[in-house]
């Protein structure tokens, strides 16, 4: 059992200190405290409406929390602009639920996109780096010409995370990386996050409540609910946590602890 | 007894509401113009929305000037016959089309065009996190997506103008010479005399104004969207209907301000 977030073994390549965040009356994260390590693949578990998006585009600075701190290799990230976000925007890569691949690009500059666009490589060098990407990725180099919705939804998966590792980012961040997919493909998304998170040693957060990503994805893994941290440790005590929470959510059962809003608060 | 208060209650809730959305029409509007004055500049982007805004709108354009140009010529004869002013035909219609009806009735069926495709567009990328995912790019929404099209507008609208202000001039040109009976060489020199310098610059800055409208309104509710395709829904029909109210409140501002001495 382990109730208390438990010292991270290494420096913190993330650390969240009491973030919150509010829509209106509904608050959806409630002094979040929590550190991920260099190297360190954390997965956050919870039902739909968690806040477990929230969190993660609250370190990306996509939403500005109302209150806490959030740090980046030490460095507060919280307001940042112009130059100095960016600088911190270049060590993430980031996997989309639905892909959010651009429909009106082809393939290949999807991949090249950030490359392009954000480092200025030229074109023809970012082909040729998106196409070494699609193939870690398991995609011949026919598709790089396709545009995205003439994939199938595993395909657009992995153009996304050929994305998201095209830059070689420091951090990974992946939203329900395995949503939308049959149990055959979750697995291999799954493998292959692991294979190329592995081959760039990035610290990484996924935010899933696919049971089968925590078990092959994480070291580490958090619970979220209703916008708290309910229990945070290490992967191979997931099911025997001792956590009410943890184990309702495990074992999927209907009865426990949480309770499902029927209506969106 | 509570009627009163409840009235100012509504009144004051109308103003704030009304308050806020200009100031964040404002807000958007400030930030994009000073994404467009600072370097990165995707002129290749630039260049593909003028193909889109400009070329694409010619036909309605063109349509819509020459259908125009020859009623107004048509409909200042018959007036005109009222007081026997029928000889006015060509001043009227050239002075009509070149200061209201060129870059009006251009920059509304370019907005209704435009303004509804941009929003639809932008709004489809924000619901579906393409401007998040190029925001963890490092590529700023805002240059990349907004900034270009609001350059192309202002660029494009003024040349779109000036094509409509020809082409209806020419519908005019039409109907006075081939139904109404007017002296062709004549007409043209009316036409030439009574023009004026000031009419076609006065002409030019509207379409300017128009395009920059029409760009920020399509952005603006794009960007803004939210609540997957009902709300791309809205913000294409916001998106026109903003554009067009506010097309017809430059226009007054700006003929008051050029002609109204």
């Amino acid at each position: 059992m382990s109730n208390a977030p438990t010292p991270a073994p290494t420096p913190a390549k993330i650390a969240l200190t009491g973030v919150s965040k509010r829509f209106g009356p509904k608050v959806v994260l409630d002094g979040i405290d929590l550190s991920v390590a260099r190297g360190q693949s954390l997965v956050v578990i919870g039902g739909s409406g968690s806040g477990k998006s929230v969190l993660l585009k609250c370190v990306l600075g996509l939403l500005k929390p109302d209150a806490g701190r959030i740090q980046v290799d030490g460095q507060d990230v919280v307001g940042l602009r112009g130059d100095a976000r960016r600088r911190v925007l270049d060590k993430f890569g980031m996997l989309f639920q639905g892909a959010a691949l651009f429909d009106s690009l082809p393939v290949w500059r999807n991949v090249a996109f950030g490359l392009m666009q954000g480092h200025g490589m030229k074109a023809k060098e970012a082909r040729e780096v998106a196409i070494e990407n699609l193939r870690r990725v398991g995609l011949n180099p026919d598709v790089a010409d396709l545009k995205p919705a003439e994939l199938s939804g595993g395909m657009q998966k992995r153009v996304g995370l050929a994305r998201a590792i095209a830059a070689k980012p420091e951090i990974i961040f992946f939203d329900e990386p395995t949503t939308g997919l049959d149990p055959i493909m979750a697995d291999v998304i799954n493998h292959l996050i692991v294979e190329r998170v592995r081959d760039l040693g990035a610290t990484t957060i996924t935010i899933t409540h696919d049971m089968s990503s925590v078990r092959k994805i994480a070291d580490r893994v958090a619970m979220l609910y209703h916008g708290k941290i309910v229990w945070e440790g290490p992967r191979a005590v997931i099911d025997d946590s001792g956590n009410p929470y943890v184990d309702q959510f495990v074992h999927g059962k209907a009865d426990g602890p949480i309770q499902m809003d029927i209506k969106r608060g | 007894m509570s009627l009163i208060p409840d009235v100012l209650a509504v009144i004051g809730r109308f103003t704030i509401a009304s308050l806020g959305a200009i100031g964040r029409l404002a807000r958007f509007a400030g930030l994009a113009v000073s994404h467009m004055v600072r370097p990165p500049f995707y002129l290749g982007r630039v260049a593909e929305q003028m193909l889109h805004i400009g070329y694409f709108s010619l036909p309605v354009v063109g349509l819509t000037a020459l259908f125009t140009g020859a009623a107004l010529a048509q409909q200042i004869y018959v007036g005109g016959s009222r007081f026997n002013a029928e000889s006015a035909v060509a001043a009227i219609t050239v002075i009509g089309i070149v200061r209201e009806l060129g870059p009006v009735l251009g920059g509304l069926m370019v907005a209704g065009r435009v303004s509804s495709s941009m929003a639809a567009e932008i709004g489809t990328m924000r619901v579906t996190e393409q401007i998040d995912a190029m925001t963890t790019l490092s590529t700023e929404p805002f240059k990349y997506l907004i900034a270009p099209r609001i350059w192309a507008s202002v660029l494009v609208l003024p040349l779109l103008t000036m094509v409509a202000n020809i082409i209806g001039v020419m519908g005019g040109f039409l109907i006075a010479t081939e139904r109404l009976g007017f002296n062709p060489a004549n007409y043209l020199k009316v036409t030439h005399q009574y023009l004026e310098w000031d009419d076609v610059a006065s002409s030019l800055v509207k379409a300017a104004v128009f395009g920059f409208i029409i760009a920020l309104m399509g952005s603006y509710h794009g960007y803004t969207s939210s609540g997957g395709a009902a709300g791309v829904g809205r913000a294409t029909t916001n998106a026109v209907v903003s554009a067009f109210i506010l097309i017809l409140l430059a226009n007054l501002i700006i003929t008051v301000i050029v002609f109204g001495s």
